[in-house]
């Protein structure tokens, strides 16, 4: 059989070559039919400020002939074996991955220390941890939405809005700033307003998911996509025109930051550093954000797991299998569905109010549609409704984006104009097709069943739906 | 049941449902009583899902009243009290009385406990056949869970309340023969199954009435004489009366105690399996009788 099948693909290569290339020369004249009008000519001015054009023949090849080999590859490449069913992972695999992953993540300052000396561990724990963690929270946040109840929201942004300046404007409210120095005394709500704030903020959040809920209740697939699209840009709109609250553009700046439970990080002898007889740095204070939002990202993950095995989080799942059969059931699928809204604003507003605190000035800028897109891609490509692929993407996405910025020796091979960062969105936008080659369903591709009888068996991804909202 | 006057569960009363200029049922009434198993049939497009969907709440009809009284039989002047109060249900002496038309869904599966399976299997196919079960018990366990919020601090009502749910699905996988299966994805199961979970996933709601659309439909003579030894143990052992559409006129015959005929959303004929059978309308309407052939039909079965 054996020496029978390779006599086969031997008799079969030329036609399959032929063909392939074939096929390869089509997409190459593909990209020539694209690369004319985008690369091949560019106007630019001369020393009479006149425009010339400037041929860039050189491009276009390149482009074509990286097309043809690509597509060539890809078509010649042996077929990758497929897996039908998914393998029972070993007992204990997860659970040794996530307190591997927890005890890195916990260990993480203390590495970036001793690696990177006291200079540049700011840099890596505030730019990469920080960073990170907040968009994995914010993932896990609309995991619960989009992964879980399957209704897609392009609009999550808006809730990371509503709480960050839901913090930034009640603990920067002369008012309410007056109100408690005469209540309790001056030093109180500097030193205690963020961890005041962070339950309101996530309340606030959550019952601003509540109200868009409400309208969008009979919406399904691509129409509450739009309609959560629109919510989002709204809140947005209203940002930049509630000039007298929000202070419009300009933002809210001198934003109180986290206490150490009361204690300021300050080089004052009231702070943080002189109470524990420590050097003052700022260093203290970006260790703290780390561990607060190790914290937070904990507690929404833990909070999901825990709700998958109860009855609403069944609901929900139900909810994006078939929303009919629910009702059938006696499921009150309005109230499923504005839970899933709420629980998943909550949590960002948390994550808004933490950002708040972390940059101690926000600007509408800050809550563009981009990063709606950006917290979906990472849902989606995690796949959906698994805690680790979204654990995953947003790591690869976010701490990718901030890999950019240090790749400085590219300047050397492409020259000194040449801004890695500037990329950013093509290398974006080329993962996420090869990933959706690769893997349709995103990094995770099973489901994890939430209650067993005998062995727990993953569920492929192609049983699983992606619900229709 | 034997010897005793049968007692009406469900009443359905001047039934009228239009869509647009379509009249789908036509002044329709019926009753189907505790305890038995009551078949609807007819011809296609006689609107018997229509009638299903009217009562299980998924459409609203146009007109007519859908009386389920549970515990006993309702008095007249209680169905008429309710009716006149504009509210829902009503406790009587009795049991309790419900309006069906003026209900929704979901009420209508938990509160007036009204299970119903779909012509389209509906099963939740990416959750294995265990948790389509467990969702199916889903709002017993969310009192037991305190609205999610001691089910979240691990109470230890939950724990409980979740074991007896598990043990509940067991006991029905069991009696499908699912048990095997119970790890798999729902929707990974053959089709006859799939028809079999649908049915136990509906019962695990404990329903008082349970209404199956076409249950034998694209079952094997075997799986179809199975099923009929499945409805008639529900009917027998727990007491659940059924409500069924079915074409498959062998199963039909051998469990129904009472028979709808519908043709053109009208009800034709109403009665016993034997009475059925020999109704020249029915037989009309199932062989395209025209109607002044009727009566020369009629003379034929006579004779």
């Amino acid at each position: 059989m054996a020496v029978d099948a390779a006599h086969d693909t031997r008799a079969m290569a030329p036609t399959r070559i032929l063909a392939a290339i074939k096929d390869a020369l089509g997409a190459a004249l593909l990209a020539l039919g694209l690369a004319v009008p985008v690369l091949a000519l560019r106007t630019e001015q001369n020393m009479s400020n006149e425009l010339i054009l400037q041929p860039r023949w050189g491009y276009v090849a390149v482009a074509v002939v990286l097309a043809f080999l690509a597509r060539l590859g890809y078509l010649l490449a042996p077929a990758l074996p497929k897996r039908e069913r998914a393998r029972p992972l070993p007992r204990g695999f997860g659970r040794a991955l996530s307190v591997g992953l927890l005890v890195l993540l916990l260990a993480y300052p203390v590495l970036a220390l001793a690696i990177t000396g006291k200079a540049g561990a700011i840099k890596w724990i505030d730019n990469f941890g920080i960073q990170i963690l907040i968009y994995i929270m914010l993932g896990w946040g609309l995991n619960i939405v989009v992964g879980l109840a399957g209704l897609l929201d392009l609009g999550y942004v808006a809730f990371y809005a509503v709480g960050a300046y839901a913090y930034a404007l009640l603990a920067t409210s002369d008012p309410v700033k007056a109100f408690m120095a005469d209540w309790i005394g001056p030093g109180f709500w500097p030193a205690w307003a963020f961890w005041i704030c962070l339950p309101v903020a996530g309340l606030m959040a959550a019952f601003w998911g509540i109200l868009l809920g409400f309208p969008v209740l009979r919406l399904r697939g691509d129409y509450l996509a739009i309609v959560t699209l629109a919510f989002g840009e709204i809140i947005r709109l209203v940002l930049i025109n509630w000039v007298p609250v929000t202070n419009g553009y300009a933002g809210i700046s001198s934003i109180p930051r986290p206490s150490f439970f009361g204690l300021p990080f300050n080089a004052s002898d009231q702070g943080f550093a002189a109470f524990f007889g420590l050097e003052f740095t700022p260093l203290y204070r970006t260790i703290f954000l780390f561990y607060t939002i190790v914290c937070l990202a904990l507690l929404t993950n833990w909070v999901t797991l825990r709700l998958r095995r109860l009855p609403l989080g069944r609901a929900w799942e139900a909810l994006r299998e078939d929303e009919i059969a629910c009702r059938s059931l006696g499921i009150n699928t309005t109230n499923t569905k504005l839970t899933a809204f709420a629980i998943g604003a909550g949590f960002g507003g948390f994550a808004g109010s933490f950002f708040a605190a972390r940059q101690g000035f926000i600007s509408p800028e800050s809550f563009t549609f981009m990063e709606s897109a950006v917290v979906l891609s990472i849902v989606v490509m995690g796949g959906m409704g698994s805690q680790l692929g979204v654990a995953i993407a947003a790591f690869v996405m976010i701490g990718g984006t901030e890999i950019l910025r240090e790749l400085d020796w590219l300047k050397q091979v492409f020259g000194a104009d040449f801004e890695p960062t500037q990329y950013r969105m093509l290398l974006f936008g080329l993962g996420m097709v090869l990933l959706m080659i690769w893997k349709p369903r995103g990094l995770v591709s099973f489901r994890a069943p939430s209650i067993f009888l005998r062995e727990r068996r993953m569920v492929r991804a192609e049983a699983v739906r992606e619900g229709r909202g | 049941m034997v010897g005793l006057a049968p007692m009406p569960l469900l009443s359905v009363e001047h039934l009228t449902m239009r869509f647009g200029g379509l009249i789908a049922i036509d002044d329709l009434s019926f009753v189907a009583n505790k305890g038995e198993i009551t078949a609807i049939i007819g011809p296609n497009g006689a609107g018997k899902t229509t009638v299903f969907n009217c009562i299980t709440g998924f459409y609203k009809p146009t007109g007519g009243r859908v009386v389920l009284s549970l515990g006993g039989a309702a008095m007249p002047a209680d169905v008429m009290a309710l009716t006149g109060s504009g509210r829902r249900f009503r406790n009587t002496a009795a049991g309790t009385v419900f309006l069906l038309e003026r209900m929704p869904d979901h009420e209508i599966a938990a509160g007036a406990r009204v299970a119903r399976t779909f012509q389209n299997i509906r099963l939740f196919s990416g959750m294995t056949v265990l948790e389509n079960l467990i969702v199916a018990q889903h709002n017993a366990l969310m009192s037991a869970s305190g609205w999610t919020v001691l089910g979240l601090l691990g109470a230890k009502r939950y724990v409980a309340a979740e074991a007896a749910a598990v043990e509940r699905a067991t006991f029905w996988l069991d009696k499908v023969a699912l048990i095997d299966r119970a790890d798999d994805p729902a929707g990974d199961l053959p089709y006859g199954a799939q028809r079999r979970l649908e049915i136990a996933r509906a019962m695990c709601t404990e329903p008082q009435l349970l209404c199956l659309d076409e249950p034998a439909a694209g079952l094997n003579p075997r799986e179809s004489a199975e099923l009929t030894q499945f409805l008639k143990s529900i009917q027998a052992e727990h007491g659940t009366s059924i409500l069924l559409i079915e074409h498959d006129m062998s199963v039909v015959m051998e469990i129904s105690d009472h028979v709808v005929v519908l043709e053109y959303g009208q009800k034709i004929s109403d009665g016993t399996p034997e009475h059925i059978r020999t109704d020249p309308k029915v037989v009309a309407a199932y062989l395209g009788v025209e109607d002044e052939e009727v009566e020369k039909v009629e003379a034929e079965i006579a004779t």
